[in-house]
């Protein structure tokens, strides 16, 4: 299939690129990029002529696909709560064009043939690449390590085992010490379980007014110092989760400071509510770690805007109406985000936080860059993996339009401005 | 007028509200001081007792109410019914509507369970304690007790003392008694008190002794055994020695302070005896008030429009 | 009526009710809230003023009784009934400002009722203004007042607004 996205203004600051021109794509790679300079129009009807598929960005920003480093895509085994299909959909829909998934299906994602499953199902049903993570431990019970290297031979490309931390300092310290052996990160879901203690809000005003039980921010903070140091005693490379305190943030600064191989991400929803969200008892506000106050809001974004924190991901967690639709204690904790973090986050860029390129970084180029994948960004022989994105579009959110089986959005009814007007993966195209 | 069709919390009420709940159940007092205590008032409605927890003291009160005011009373106790069998809160909930409910008494030991079915049910919630979070009546005959003996609520001086931090009547209190102009003070242990609680209007005090001083009314919590060997204090009866209440701690307080409970009491190691059956003591006047309290408002929120 | 008119319609009806009753033996006034309440303890002023005794009176509320609780767009306030005798064996003369469709007597006769047995119950009112929807009529008036559905009466009572004065008013648009 030969395609030419002509009329965009091309931007990707790996590649050092920011300037109208035209992309031309052939059998889902970028065959070449022709940037507004002397020669373009005549190369530009010469590709015309090849082209099978032009598509007129109409001067809109084309950009990196974007790369989500932490998805739950629930199959196998919770297929009523998303399956592969959906949930790639979701993300095209949202303008990524490669997702990583999460290890806590069932079952669990601790063995190689679980890997291989994902991999077939995902180029049987997926609409975007599916890198696949797997389980620290067998059954992420957090006793013993699980087979790294055959994982990794099938295609596991980190290991974690989020949902849960690994609460054994000395499993986790094997764990990173084991991974230097695949130059693989071990993303680290931070959270001391004793403390946590049963709660389901962050610990504070709102929690003593709801009558719910609260989480501290040092049930976090102290899962991030542990592993920082664990990080530092083994030399391993280790990558933080949804991050969503201010002394969090803090840790990370320090520790890289200090030339500690640690990376963070952390999702929309840190940098977009507060723990006020919960107010009335919205299940849709109920997350893990939860939605915290305001200072650490700020914090986040201080943290994105000077690079204590890489990556913006998702943590997208679907869950079914019904298990939602309860008791807040009961009701499961998770966000539906593909579908809304590029809005959101462009967010960030409309206030002056990140610019557009550094966002870009945020979403695309560190990911990439952290999970080692060489054949993504905006240079020739690449995988064609693009999004193009209205960074002015207002549009309202609206659960009931997403692709995603799980609803359970804390955004509904938001005015969002900018999304992604057509997303390719792999050379195929995805429009909205 | 109430402004919603539900009573979730006195956190939802304003100061007019309350007050106004409180003239009506003076008014039903009455009723039960004659000879006749029944009105036809809410005759051919439904009120379910739809209890998760089990209470036979505040599920008797309400049913208690309710008939008195000719209403029809179904009583739905977790144990015996289908939920036990796995159905989901919401299904149950739907079954009780179906079952004709005009109001809605629930109990649950999760925050939050009142509100959930006041968004999914067309009938009145009333909220008879969910969790940690509120237990809006026993709030209401608490002010309505005081306001009876001291004739106002504004500018006294009300100590809760006990397990604030899991205690649904506590928040309540704190919640009615701010809003009626009162001063409010906490007494008890730092593991029972929740940090944050001190944004809220309220002084904290850690010594009954200090607490005490210049106190108008007592309300003391049931401090609940479970509590034990969890680490919020070391035993029973350490806990009870430093703030139980005694006749040499209450002296401390104002010569005529009232001392309230809200039930069931642990004798001797909360409150003695001595002061549970003594003079200041208006512990069993709560009762008899609680039940003219739920017919007001059972009787306000009947009458209000559901579009 | 203006307050001298008033003041005349209860000294006579103070007449007629100890005529009818030969006497005040085992008499007593119960007036309905709140008009009903002020002329009660009027009419017991008129009785003791004409020689006789002292008669109890009580004051009753009717909003625990009303037939429209389910209709009305707000509840009733509820106000105290105050009957602080046994009402059983006794002729309870119930007194109220206005009769009009007769419900609100339909109310008091229950809320009686659930107090004691009482011999007899006759009613009393200041005006009696008409259409009436129950079988209920008043043994003794203060005055007649035929009035149209749409009008309202109103018994200003210098308790409640510092001036005796019953009132006609036509309705307003829109009411």
């Amino acid at each position: 299939m030969k395609i030419l996205i002509k009329n965009g203004h091309i931007i990707d600051p790996s590649q050092g690129l920011d300037g109208m021109g035209d992309i031309f794509i052939e059998n889902g790679k970028i065959k070449e990029i022709n940037m507004k300079r002397k020669a373009h129009d005549a190369k530009r009807k010469e590709l015309l002529k090849s082209s099978v598929r032009t598509i007129d960005a109409g001067g809109l920003f084309v950009m990196p696909g974007l790369i989500d480093m932490h998805v739950h895509l629930r199959e196998p085994g919770f297929e009523y709560k998303e399956t592969i299909k959906t949930g790639t959909g979701a993300a095209v829909h949202g303008g990524f064009t490669t997702v990583c998934c999460m290890p806590n299906t069932y079952p669990v994602h601790d063995n190689a043939s679980v890997t291989e499953f994902i991999i077939r199902r995902a180029a049987e049903e997926g609409s975007c690449t599916v890198l696949p993570i797997g389980a620290i431990t067998k059954g992420q019970k957090g006793e013993e390590l699980a087979e790294m290297g055959t994982m990794v031979k099938e295609g596991c490309i980190a290991f974690s085992d989020d949902g849960s931390p690994v609460m054994n300092s000395l499993i986790m310290r094997r764990a990173l010490e084991y991974s230097r052996t695949f130059e693989v990160p071990i993303i680290s879901h931070c959270e001391d379980i004793t403390l946590t203690d049963g709660g389901v809000v962050n610990e504070g005003l709102m929690s003593v007014t709801l009558g719910l039980k609260g989480i501290p921010a040092e049930s976090e903070e102290i899962m991030i110092y542990r592993d920082i140091a664990l990080a530092e005693l083994t030399g391993a490379r280790l990558h933080v989760a949804h991050v969503s305190t201010e002394g969090s943030v803090q840790l990370i600064r320090d520790a890289k400071n200090r030339g500690v191989r640690v990376t963070a991400e952390t999702c929309p929803h840190y940098f977009s509510l507060t723990e006020d969200a919960v107010s009335g008892y919205d299940t849709n506000a109920k997350v893990n770690p939860p939605l915290r106050t305001d200072i650490d809001r700020q914090a986040i974004k201080e943290g994105l805007r000077d690079g204590t924190i890489d990556v913006i991901a998702t943590d997208h967690a679907p869950h079914h109406a019904d298990e939602k639709l309860r008791e807040f204690d009961m009701a499961p904790s998770g966000i539906s985000g593909l579908e809304t973090a590029l809005g959101l986050s462009l967010g960030l860029v409309h206030e002056g936080v990140l610019t557009l390129k550094e966002l870009i970084e945020k979403m695309s180029l560190r990911p990439a860059r952290i999970l080692g994948l060489d054949d993504k960004g905006l240079k020739v022989g690449s995988v064609a993996d693009i999004v193009i994105v209205d960074l002015n579009r207002e549009w309202k959110v609206d659960p009931g339009e997403f692709v995603s089986k799980g609803r359970n959005t804390p955004f509904n009814g938001w005015i969002l401005k900018g999304m992604a007007a057509v997303t390719i993966s792999k050379g195929r195209i995805y429009e909205q | 007028m109430l402004k919603t069709k539900d009573l979730l919390g006195i956190k939802e009420l304003s100061g007019e509200e309350i007050n106004l709940i409180l003239d009506t159940a003076a008014g039903f007092k009455d009723v039960l001081g004659r000879d006749i205590k029944k009105v036809p008032t809410l005759r051919g409605k439904t009120a379910v007792n739809l209890f998760f927890e089990p209470s036979t003291r505040t599920r008797t009160s309400f049913e208690l109410a309710a008939k008195r005011l000719s209403t029809d009373v179904i009583n739905f106790s977790v144990p015996t019914s289908s939920v036990v069998k796995g159905e989901s809160l919401i299904d149950t909930a739907l079954t009780v509507q179906a079952l004709g409910a005009d109001l809605i008494i629930i109990r649950h030991s999760s925050a939050g369970v009142p509100h959930f079915l006041s968004k999914n049910l067309r009938a009145s919630i009333i909220n008879a304690g969910d969790g940690t979070n509120e237990h809006p009546t026993q709030a209401l005959l608490d002010a309505f007790t005081i306001k009876e003996k001291k004739g106002g609520i504004e500018g006294l001086t009300v100590a809760i003392v006990g397990d604030i931090a899991h205690s649904r009547v506590a928040k309540s209190n704190i919640y009615c008694l701010t809003k009626l102009g009162a001063k409010v003070r906490l007494i008890g242990p730092p593991t029972l008190i929740p940090k944050q609680i001190e944004e809220m209007p309220v002084a904290v005090f850690h010594s009954m002794e200090e607490g005490l001083k210049g106190v108008d009314i007592l309300i003391m919590l049931r401090i609940q055994m479970e509590r034990q060997g969890k680490g919020f204090f070391p035993s029973i009866e350490e806990y009870s020695k430093n703030w139980g209440i005694t006749s040499e701690r209450l002296a401390h307080a104002q010569r005529d302070v009232l001392v309230m409970h809200p039930g069931p009491m642990n004798r001797g190691i909360e409150i003695t005896s001595e002061i549970a059956d003594g003079p200041r003591s208006v512990i069993l006047e709560q009762v008899t008030n609680g039940i003219a309290v739920r017919m007001a408002v059972m009787y306000l929120l009947a009458g209000v429009r559901r579009s | 009526m203006n307050e001298h008119d008033i003041k005349r319609a209860l000294t006579r009806i103070a007449h007629e009710i100890i005529e009818k009753n030969r006497g005040t033996k085992d008499l007593c006034l119960v007036g309905i809230q709140r008009g009903g309440v002020h002329l009660a303890k009027r009419l017991a002023a008129e009785i003791k003023a004409i020689g006789e005794k002292d008669i109890p009176v009580g004051s009753l509320d009717i909003a625990l009784y009303r037939d429209d609780l389910t209709i009305r767009k707000e509840q009733p306030v509820i106000r105290r009934t105050e009957v602080p005798f046994e009402v059983t064996d006794l002729k309870i003369i119930l007194v109220d400002d206005v009769l009009f469709t007769g419900r609100s007597i339909r109310a008091a006769m229950d809320a009686i009722m659930d107090l004691g047995r009482p011999a007899s119950i006759q009613l009393t009112v200041l005006i009696d203004r008409g259409h009436r929807e129950l079988p209920i009529k008043a043994d003794f008036i203060g005055k007649n007042i035929p009035t149209a559905l749409s009008e309202v009466v109103e018994v200003q009572l210098r308790e409640e607004v510092g001036r005796d004065r019953v009132v006609l008013k036509k309705a307003k648009k829109g009411a």
